[in-house]
């Protein structure tokens, strides 16, 4: 008990240097820290949201930019007739409906039928929203005018993955987090547990997906200019996946871990390889499946279990194994 | 025995896979604090019918009552609630989650939730029950065969059943584990928990339980205590073939 407020101190002290470190870098740098700093936060908060669903459920799925699209389209009709505020909640909203609506009909499919499943809903959407500008709203395209700036929207990205923290941190100590972790492990035992499993899994999974939308709909004005490729474009799916894994997906804070390389390393690709940029994205993927299967957090998590194996006076015997258990 | 009385009441509960009635009109009571054995030989839908207890499968036809209250077709999670727990023919432990975690699996969800330290002290106190107690930090992918049982036991008991179902509870163990687990049952059965249990061990049938309902090919052929119900010329039939007079 005494080492989980301990740890659970740790990690408040961390978020909160997080959040002012955050609050105060547009003071210290320019525009390109600047936006290096929103993609930063981006990926983080789309990576933690993913893994919050996907890391203990075991549900791997394709359809974040789904719901980060719908965030940014919600934004592109609403933004310039809708307070700011309620524009955020709708766009929250809306995911969080679509995600309800999705997820009781498709969270029974399981393993590689939902990662392709939620692949192809992200890819219906953009079919759906493309179809309706052209036929019906008359242009593909849509321009975002919002008098906003890259401060502001580095502010609200920080908020935001602070919220998503604490939200993630309170599911995880709750009975839903367990609930969500015993789904992963066997459903069929979590359910003659008296686990209602659809109702567990519809829930978090929605809620992941308000955040995605929350992110899309803050770093719209951005663009300037949005089409439903460049809001659906399914690379940002696979990025955050390859992210979440790389950080390591059953810890809260692993998404981040895997987050802070891979922006980097993005980053570099993307400038100096423009053309070749998928198939790296996807020798990168191989790569981490194969090296790091469990994700950095993984790993650390591994030599601190040897390292206290072999000196178990460090600790109390009984946080050893109960720490890997997670 | 009264219907009234019975805990678990099965009537006329048919279930069909395509052409097969894996369960065909079969009834049976069970009274509270009872053990009973459901024997028969393979394939004639004893899991079938545990499943339909559970709610893992749903009847096409019949009632269930569980303490008067008809539970037939029911999801499991909803049954689970009411009072009923199982064990898997095929043990099933949660592999990631450690033994203490795998019983507050048992203890989060029934009709009373615990949760917290009080979860954490239950947990322990029935981890001891089953043997348990120094193993409550490994994972339930680490455990001997013998192990993950008491474990899946554990979990089970965990959500206060008022009636335990146990799949072959004691296959695949040795002489020793064996007397080790049919004492193991018999002290949980001292604590008033109703269970039927599907069995092939027979001197574990003999020595716990009260009664029989042998089954074949969806049907029951016999019924009352072990030594009665076992000796039923169907029964021998049953096993061991029709030229077994010839």
């Amino acid at each position: 008990m005494m080492a989980l407020s301990r740890t659970t101190l740790f990690g408040g002290v961390l978020l909160l240097a997080g959040v002012i470190g955050f609050a105060l870098l547009p003071g210290f740098v320019g525009g390109y820290g600047l936006s290096m700093a929103i993609n930063f936060l981006m990926f983080a908060i789309l990576a933690t949201a993913w893994a919050m669903f996907s890391g203990p459920s075991g549900y791997v799925s394709l359809a974040t930019v789904a719901f980060f699209g719908i965030g940014a389209y919600t934004v592109a009709v609403l933004g310039e007739r809708l307070p700011w505020g309620a524009v955020l909640l709708l766009a929250a909203a809306i995911a969080f409906l679509v995600a309800l609506l999705v997820g009781l009909s498709t969270l029974r499919l399981r393993g590689v039928y939902f990662v392709i499943f939620s692949f192809g809903l992200a890819e219906l959407i953009r079919q759906v929203v493309n179809w309706y500008e052209s036929t019906q709203a008359g242009s593909v395209g849509r321009y975002v005018f919002l008098d906003i700036t890259q401060e502001q929207i580095v502010w609200q990205l920080t908020a935001v993955l602070a919220l998503l923290f604490i939200v993630g941190w309170l599911i995880e100590r709750s009975r839903v987090g367990f609930a969500l972790r015993m789904i992963g492990d066997d459903e069929t035992v979590a359910l003659h547990c008296g686990v209602n499993i659809t109702l567990i899994k519809v829930l978090v999974f929605s809620l992941s997906a308000a955040f995605m939308a929350l992110v899309g709909a803050i770093v719209a004005p951005r663009w300037t200019y949005l089409d439903p490729s460049i809001a659906f474009n399914p690379n940002i799916s696979f990025q955050v996946l390859i992210m979440a894994l790389l950080g390591g997906a059953r810890r809260l804070y692993g998404p981040l871990l895997g987050v802070i390389p891979m922006v980097l390393l993005f980053e570099y690709l993307s400038t100096h390889f423009p053309h070749l940029f998928s198939v790296l994205l996807g020798v990168t993927f191989l790569a981490i499946v194969y090296l790091v299967p469990h994700g950095v957090a993984g790993l650390i998590e591994g030599y601190v279990q040897r390292y206290r194996k072999r000196f178990p006076g460090k600790r109390a015997e009984s946080d050893i194994p109960k720490e890997g258990a997670l | 025995m009264t219907a009234s009385a019975a805990l678990l009441s099965v009537r006329d509960v048919t279930r069909r896979f395509g052409n097969l009635r894996a369960v065909d009109s079969l009834s049976f009571d069970i009274g509270e604090g009872e053990i009973v054995g459901l024997l028969g030989p393979n394939g004639s839908g004893k899991t079938t019918m545990m499943n339909l207890v559970s709610g893992a499968l749903k009847p096409n036809a019949g009632t269930i009552r569980l303490a008067g209250a008809d539970i037939a077709g029911l999801p499991p999670n909803r049954i689970a609630r009411q009072g009923i727990a199982r064990t898997f023919q095929l043990v099933r432990v949660l592999p990631s989650m450690n033994c203490l975690d795998n019983v507050k699996a048992g203890l989060g969800f029934g009709a009373e939730p615990v949760w917290g330290s009080a979860a954490d002290s239950r947990a322990e106190a029935l981890l001891q029950r089953v043997g348990m107690a120094h193993r409550c930090w490994t994972l339930g992918k680490d455990l001997t065969y013998m192990d993950q049982k008491r474990l899946e036991l554990a979990r089970a008991l965990a959500l206060q059943p008022r009636l335990l179902l146990l799949d072959e509870w004691l296959a695949g163990l040795n002489p020793s584990e064996l007397v080790e687990a049919i004492e193991l049952l018999r002290k949980v059965r001292g604590e008033g928990v109703t269970m039927v249990m599907v069995e092939h061990v027979m001197d574990a049938i003999r020595s716990l339980c009260d009664r029989c309902v042998i089954m074949n090919a969806g049907a029951k052929i016999a019924e009352g205590t072990p030594a009665e119900a076992l000796a039923e010329p169907e029964v021998v039939r049953a096993y061991l073939g029709d030229d077994v007079h010839a």
